[in-house]
Order: structure tokens, then C-alpha cells, then sequence
């Protein structure tokens, strides 16, 4: 039935002839964007592991994919919220822009105040006029971090709708127009010389009710599922042997014997193992998925990766020597700002590599807090002791 | 010039099933309900102060009366007829309950050994001095399939699987030599589980080359000297072979086949067994960080241990992951069986160790004593790293399976 599908899709709209957007439209209306999705959504209730069927099927008949690099975090965190909380409006408004990346997602959470500590965030949203339960909210406060706020169409946002209980019973979730006034987006450079991400200064930006996902004072249990799908999305993804920049590292060695040492060479056996052990365990745990078990190991996947992708990248620049010593950026060959549309991971050169993985232990998540999570939920072990867990946001020390 | 790494069994659209059936898990409630009642730590730790760890009966109960000897060995051959993945979770239990059973060594890697012996050499009797029951390599399975006897490879315990030297035949064993008269001379140092075996599966050179033959333990000329092992739950002897009578199951290709698949499956479920060992370890630490108090708080509250414990217990994630892909792998021949299992031992050996030491540091004093379990798990953990290879010399198979090349 998959494979009739492939075709039918294929014949009705040859790659080759086709514009690439019109292609991508009819890939999500025939249900094969994202095989899991419900019908109807760019999907056909089928088991998730069958996307890597109709993935390598269209790439053979050299079908343009959507470029995921550019749309993480539509792809892995927006959609599976909608999903889950969003209305049928919602949904059907949303989804399919931005599978096809006509519209860039981004994540509006993090504050300069709130980092791990998410629930205490301050940016607040009020209705315009208190008491009507249509009514638009004004959203006002300062996000941080915000990764490709500079190319977002929308964002997903959690504001602070009551200050008078305490931090995790007063959010709402909402979705917010990056275009609309009152938003303004400001870059920040990072270690790596460019501008991944942002600040973002909402003042009195207005969100229509319509736009609020998930009801009203539920927006933590909202955000749950974004972070969790957070998590599966940077370490669990699916990877052939030698994806990720294992690969890059494995292909230097073998074609550079120059470069190999000794005691290199064990320590590159020891990080090809631990990669591919990372890799049959986010095999494993997309079975898990879909045979419905949760799977807790979603934190440690990611935990796994962020700590391998740093050593792997730290060991690329020894094994390069001399090389290792130029920063090999990517466009300019220069330190210069740039404000990059992708996130690769395992892109450009060795020296960005090393440097662009130092983010990985925070981004999504802080290991520290990883461990404290696989502790607690997993382990049950006693929780970290919170001071302010009862007690009212606005009475906190902010 | 770059060749990629084979990718075969990594290559279909779900990857192997790396999960557990519902088989599986009832398989293992059944083992591990049954150690548990049989086996507990205060007995285990009991046996061992004597010279006999092994309990007979509860060999009995796991090999016969459970059915998991034979559990890899078609039915014709009275076995089972299920596969290496369920006895993989056989394994996973017997390393959790550290018990003292020749499951790995008998059931799995002499039984693995016998399997892959092309059966038209048991033919050859002309040279066996065993003039009373010369059996076939199928009778033997049988034996070993329903219990009735325990058969182990005579070969040092840290043998590992992918010898450094190419060419087949490399790194055969030449300690025992094959006499004129078809008897055998020579010793073989550090063969686990040997003083409960009846049979020694033997691995020797004769005037043609490889052979592999099957000795009475108990027959004339055989000697086994008990040796202080470091893992008191697995214990080794050397044996002395003297002008023993033996019967000859395979020769030359097929000597050579039967002890890389002994080998190779040991090494695999190996894996499985290291991960019950690591499980069983996290298990215990885990209860005591949630029961021991110090300073007015349990000390499980204290992230230095608890993030320690996090990090172990995502270790043994992927360690799950990796011993299971290993135990899929050997059940079905799959073409990337080499480097699943050197995966396997590369990264098994090196978590049951980190957590088997976590577990004496996670419970103070009391990790230290005699009486605690935490130095069984230990002293398996630590034995089973050296075991069927190191770490490190699979780190070096899997360059050359992988095609990552040492220096020059
Ligand atoms: C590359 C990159 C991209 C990002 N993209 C986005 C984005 O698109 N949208 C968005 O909303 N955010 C984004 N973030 C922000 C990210 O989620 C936060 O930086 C992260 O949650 C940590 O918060 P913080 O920076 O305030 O650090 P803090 O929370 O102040 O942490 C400082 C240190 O204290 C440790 N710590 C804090 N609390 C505890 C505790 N209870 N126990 C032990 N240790 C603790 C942390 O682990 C860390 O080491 C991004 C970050 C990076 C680096």
C-alpha cells in the first residue's frame, strides 16, 4: 500500500518536472511527509519506522526533501505539540506550511532569568479585555537564545498568564506571530562568530485567543511535550553507521594516513564504538516509540550525544595537527557575524564542529539537568529540594 | 582511497528488533523467579567458601526442569528450537543473579562449538580409543540439550574470538597435541567452569592440522587443577592432558569452524550476561541511595551521586541495546555478527565493570565487606572484561572489520 502510494505520487507529480514546493505539497497531501501523523495531517497512522521507506524510495527518484536542517525545530518540537494539544483548526492551519518549510519555526522559552529553571520565566500575557474569554492577549517580556528567530514565521511561546500561584500552575502556552508588531528580533553572536540565535523583545505583541494552545494556566504540561520531544529529536534521530560526525572523522582517517598515531587509533575505536552503541540505542528506543512504551531513555540519548559529539569533535582538531590550529569557517573563511539559515551538526569544517558542539550539553536541556531528570522520574530518586515550588511567582525573589 | 564500513543488518528500514518478545519476558520471569528462590546472594556467597560453588540442583532446575540448556538447539536435535536471543536473556538473568552455573560455558559457547561441527566428522571413529560409546556429535547436543551431561571448550577463558592474525586457522590453539596413536598430550591453562564438566571439548593440533575432539573429563590421563579464581562465582582449572583417550568430532576447516563459533557466540551473550551484572548493580545501589541517611538527608539526594547514577543507568541503556544487537545478530547469522559482537565486548566489559565499582563506592564500608554481594558482581564483572577478549583487543578487530587501520 506504501509503495503504490510512493507511486502514485511520483506519477502524478514527476521531480523532475515539478516545482519543488508544488512536489512537497502534494508529498504532505498524499500522507507521506510523516507516515505516523494521522490521515488527513501529511500522515497514514502507520508505524514511524516505515518514514525511512518512503524517505529512501523519493530520494532515489530524486525528489527535493524539505531541507530539515532549516526547519529542526517546526519539524521536531512545534509539531508534535500541535499534534497533541493544538485544535483540528490548529492543525490543519499549521502543520502543513510548516512541514513544507514555507513557515520557520522557532522556540520563545528561554529568558535571561529563566534557563533551566524554565517555569519561572516573567514574560507575561494579559487578556486585553480581562473577563471576555475571546478575548486577544498582549504579550510583553525579553526571550533568549531564541535559535533562528531571524528566520521564523511563527513561534511557540509560554508567557505567564497568573503571577498569584506558584511558577508551574501560572503558564500558557501560545503560538506567536514573529511578524506581527511588537516583536523584535536582535542577534546574538555565539563562540562560533555567528548568529545562530537571538534575543527577542515582545512588547505588547498581540495574540489572538485562537493562537493559545492547550487551555489556559496548562502551559507546563503543554511544554512537556515539546522538551521531551526535544530531547528524541537532537539525540535520537535515525542515523545509518558512520552518520553524524563519527563518519566525518572515520572518513579523515582513511583516507589520511598520515594523520594516524597510535594511541589515536584507539581512541577513535573506542569513540566509533561508543557512537554506534548511541546509534543502535536510538534504534531502539524509536522502537520503543512505536510499539507505544514512552521510553525514558529519550533523556539519555540525548545526554549520550551531546557528551560524544564534544569528545569526537575535540578529537577531530588533535587528529588534525597543524590543521586543526585555522579556523575553517564556512563562507567568509573569516571570524565575520554571519546569520546562518541551517543547523548541521555535522557540517563545516573540524574547528566549527568542535566549537558548535559545546552547545549541545545546553541546549534542549543542560546535562546537569538530564541527570537530575533520569534520576528523579527513572531512578525516583529524592528530588532536588525547591524552595519555591508553593509558593506564589510574585512573591519570589525575581 | 576510502572504503566504507559494511553497514548490512543496519541497512533494512526498522534496523533488528531489538526489543524484548513477550516470550522473552516470560522466559525471564521464569529464570529469575527461580534464582531467586533458589539461588539468593547469602547462598551463592556460602558455596563459594567451599571448594564446590557449583549447586548441582539449581543447574538442574535452569538446564533441565526450565529447559534453558537446549534452548539454541533445534528440536530435532532435542533441543528447544528457539534461538541465541532467547538464551541471551537466560544470560541476562544468570549475570544478574551472579549464580554459579555453567550456562555460558556449556550452554552456550561448547553447545555453540558442537553446532557449527560438521557432523560427517563424527564419522571418523577409526582413531577414537573409546571403544565404549562412541557418540556422535548429535548424541552429544542431546546430552547437553536436555541436561543430562555438561560439555566445555577447553580452551583458556580469555581466548578472543578475532585473533590478530589473518588467514583461517590463525590463532588456533597448539598446546594440545595430537599422538600417533589418536590420544591427546599438552595442557590448556584457565578453562572455566572444567571442574564440573563431564565433557571437555578439546581444540588440538594433530600431524594434519586442526582438530577437535571430545574427552571424558573424567577419563584416564586427564588431569584438572583447581586454580584460585578472581571471580568466585566462575571458577577455572588447568587441565593436563596425559595419552587421553579421545574421539575425534571434527577436523581441519571444521575444527577451526566449530571453535570461532563457540567463540563468537560466547562473546555475544557474554554481552547480555555483563548487562545483568550491570543491571543487578545499579539495582542495589539505587535501593541503598534511597534507604541510607547522612547528614539528615538520604544520601541519594546528593547530586554528585545521583547524576552518577543517572549516567550509569544511560550507560546500561545503550549496553541494552548494543548486547541485544550482538544476541540478534548470532541467532541469525546476519553477515555483521563480527562486528556486532566486537561492539559488544567493547562496550559491555567496560560498563558491568564501571558498575559493579560504582556499587562498592555507592555504599560506603558496607561495599567492602565479605558479606555484602557487592564484591560477587565485582569480581564477575571485573573476570568477564578479561574474558573471550578485552576490551581493547575488540577495539582492534573492529578497526579492521571497519576498516580503520592501525598506524603504520
Ligand atoms: C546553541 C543554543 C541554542 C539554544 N536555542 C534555544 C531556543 O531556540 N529557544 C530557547 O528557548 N532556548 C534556547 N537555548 C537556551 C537553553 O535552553 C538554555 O541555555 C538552557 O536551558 C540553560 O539555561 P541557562 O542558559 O539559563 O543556564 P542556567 O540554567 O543558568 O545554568 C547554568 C549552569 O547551572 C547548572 N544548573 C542549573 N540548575 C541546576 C540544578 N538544579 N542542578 C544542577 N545544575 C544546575 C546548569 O546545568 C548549567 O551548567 C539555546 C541554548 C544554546 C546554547
Amino acid at each position: 500500500m506504501l509503495n503504490e502510494r510512493i507511486k502514485a505520487l511520483l506519477d502524478g507529480h514527476p521531480p523532475a518536472s515539478t516545482p519543488r514546493l508544488e512536489f512537497l505539497r502534494a508529498r504532505f497531501d498524499s500522507g507521506l511527509a510523516w507516515v505516523h501523523f494521522p490521515a488527513g495531517l501529511g500522515g497514514l497512522d502507520a508505524p514511524r519506522e516505515q518514514q525511512r521507506i518512503v524517505d529512501e524510495a523519493l530520494a532515489a527518484a530524486g525528489a527535493p526533501d524539505n531541507d530539515p536542517h532549516r526547519i529542526g525545530i517546526g519539524l521536531g518540537m512545534a509539531a508534535p505539540t500541535i499534534l497533541a494539544h493544538g485544535t483540528d483548526e490548529q492543525r490543519r492551519r499549521f502543520l502543513r506550511p510548516l512541514w513544507t518549510g514555507e513557515e520557520v519555526w522557532c522556540q520563545l522559552f528561554s529568558e535571561p532569568g529563566a534557563g533551566s529553571d524554565l517555569a519561572g520565566l516573567a514574560t507575561k500575557a494579559v487578556r486585553e479585555n480581562p473577563g471576555d474569554e475571546a478575548s486577544d492577549w498582549i504579550v510583553t517580556g525579553q526571550k533568549v537564545w531564541t535559535s533562528m528567530a531571524h528566520e521564523a514565521r511563527w513561534a511557540i511561546l509560554i508567557a505567564r498568564t497568573d503571577p498569584n500561584v506558584p511558577k508551574h500552575k501560572g503558564l500558557t502556552y501560545f503560538v506567536c506571530d514573529m511578524t506581527g508588531p511588537g516583536v523584535e528580533v536582535r542577534p546574538l553572536r555565539q563562540i562560533t562568530g555567528e548568529a545562530e540565535f537571538n534575543e527577542v523583545f515582545l512588547t505588547a505583541a498581540r495574540i489572538p485567543d485562537a493562537h493559545r494552545l492547550g487551555p489556559v494556566g496548562a502551559g507546563w504540561a503543554v511544554a512537556q511535550t515539546t522538551l521531551m520531544n526535544e530531547r528524541v529529536a537532537i539525540g535520537g534521530g535515525a542515523q545509518p553507521r558512520e552518520g553524524g560526525v563519527i563518519g566525518v572523522v572515520a572518513r579523515a582517517w582513511r583516507e589520511r594516513p598520515e594523520l594516524r598515531t597510535a594511541a589515536a587509533h584507539d581512541t577513535l575505536l573506542d569513540l566509533w564504538t561508543q557512537a554506534e552503541a548511541a546509534r543502535l540505542t536510538a534504534t531502539r528506543l524509536r522502537q520503543q516509540l512505536a510499539a507505544g512504551g514512552p521510553g525514558p531513555e529519550g533523556s539519555a540519548a540525548k545526554l549520550a550525544f551531546a557528551r560524544l559529539n564534544q569528545e569526537i569533535s575535540g578529537f577531530e582538531l588533535d587528529l588534525l595537527g597543524e590543521q586543526g590550529l585555522r579556523y575553517d569557517d564556512w563562507s567568509t573563511g573569516s571570524w565575520a557575524s554571519e546569520r546562518p539559515t541551517t543547523v548541521d551538526f555535522a557540517g563545516r569544517g573540524a574547528g566549527y564542529r568542535y566549537l558548535r558542539a559545546k552547545g549541545n550539553s545546553i541546549e534542549g536541556g543542560t546535562s546537569e539537568i538530564l541527570r537530575n531528570i533520569i534520576a528523579e522520574r527513572v531512578l525516583g530518586l529524592p528530588p532536588e529540594i525547591r524552595v519555591d515550588k508553593d509558593v506564589p511567582w510574585k512573591d519570589l525573589a525575581q | 582511497m576510502s572504503t566504507p564500513a559494511p553497514d548490512t543488518a543496519s541497512g533494512n528500514a526498522s534496523g533488528p528488533d531489538l526489543l524484548y518478545s513477550e516470550l522473552e519476558e516470560d522466559l525471564r520471569a521464569s529464570v529469575r523467579s527461580m534464582l531467586a528462590d533458589r539461588s539468593p546472594h547469602n547462598a551463592v556467597l556460602a558455596r563459594c567458601e567451599t571448594d564446590e560453588p557449583y549447586d548441582p540442583a539449581v543447574w538442574k532446575a535452569l538446564a533441565a526442569d526450565l529447559g534453558c540448556a537446549g534452548l539454541a538447539v533445534p528440536e530435532k536435535l532435542g533441543g528447544a528450537g528457539a534461538s541465541w536471543r532467547e538464551a541471551a536473556v537466560v544470560a541476562e538473568e544468570v549475570g544478574r543473579a551472579v549464580t554459579p552455573v555453567p550456562f555460558l560455558t556449556g550452554s552456550v559457547i561448547a553447545t555453540a562449538a558442537l553446532l557449527a561441527a560438521p557432523a560427517s566428522a563424527s564419522a571418523d571413529r577409526a582413531d577414537s580409543a573409546d571403544g565404549a560409546g562412541a557418540e556422535s556429535v548429535a548424541a552429544l547436543l542431546a546430552d547437553l540439550a536436555a541436561g543430562h551431561a555438561t560439555a566445555v571448550l577447553a580452551v583458556p577463558f580469555s581466548s578472543c574470538p578475532t585473533p590478530a592474525g589473518s588467514g583461517s586457522g590463525a590463532g588456533f590453539p597448539e598446546t594440545v597435541r595430537v599422538d600417533a596413536d589418536g590420544h591427546l598430550t599438552g595442557t590448556v591453562t584457565s578453562v572455566a567452569d572444567a571442574s564440573i564438566a563431564d565433557v571437555l571439548l578439546v581444540p588440538a593440533m594433530a600431524a594434519s592440522g586442526p582438530a577437535f575432539f571430545a574427552v571424558g573429563a573424567r577419563a584416564a590421563g586427564v588431569t584438572r587443577d583447581a586454580v584460585i579464581s578472581l571471580d568466585l562465582t566462575r571458577r577455572l582449572s588447568d587441565i593436563t592432558f596425559a595419552s587421553a583417550p579421545a574421539r575425534r568430532l571434527a577436523d581441519a576447516d571444521g575444527a577451526v569452524q566449530a571453535l570461532a563459533r563457540g567463540l563468537t557466540v560466547g562473546a555475544a551473550l557474554l554481552a547480555s550476561e555483563q548487562l545483568g551484572v550491570a543491571q543487578a548493580c545499579l539495582d542495589m545501589s539505587v535501593a541503598y541511595l534511597k534507604t541510607r541517611s547522612q547528614f539528615g538527608r538520604l544520601i541519594g539526594s546528593y547530586q554528585a551521586l545521583k547524576h552518577r547514577a543517572a549516567d550509569l543507568w544511560a550507560a546500561i541503556a545503550q549496553a541494552r541495546a548494543v548486547a541485544r544487537y550482538a544476541a540478534v545478530c548470532v541467532a541469525q547469522d546476519d553477515p555483521d555478527t563480527p562486528v556486532a559482537v566486537a561492539l559488544a565486548q567493547a562496550y559491555c566489559s567496560t560498563v558491568a565493570v564501571r558498575a559493579a565499582e560504582e556499587c562498592v563506592q555507592f555504599h560506603g564500608g558496607i561495599g567492602f565487606t565479605w558479606e555484602h554481594p557487592a564484591h560477587l558482581y565485582l569480581k564477575r564483572a571485573k573476570s568477564a572484561s578479561l574474558a573471550l577478549g578485552t576490551a581493547a583487543q575488540h577495539r582492534a578487530a573492529l578497526g579492521r572489520l571497519v576498516n580503520l587501520p592501525p598506524a603504520n
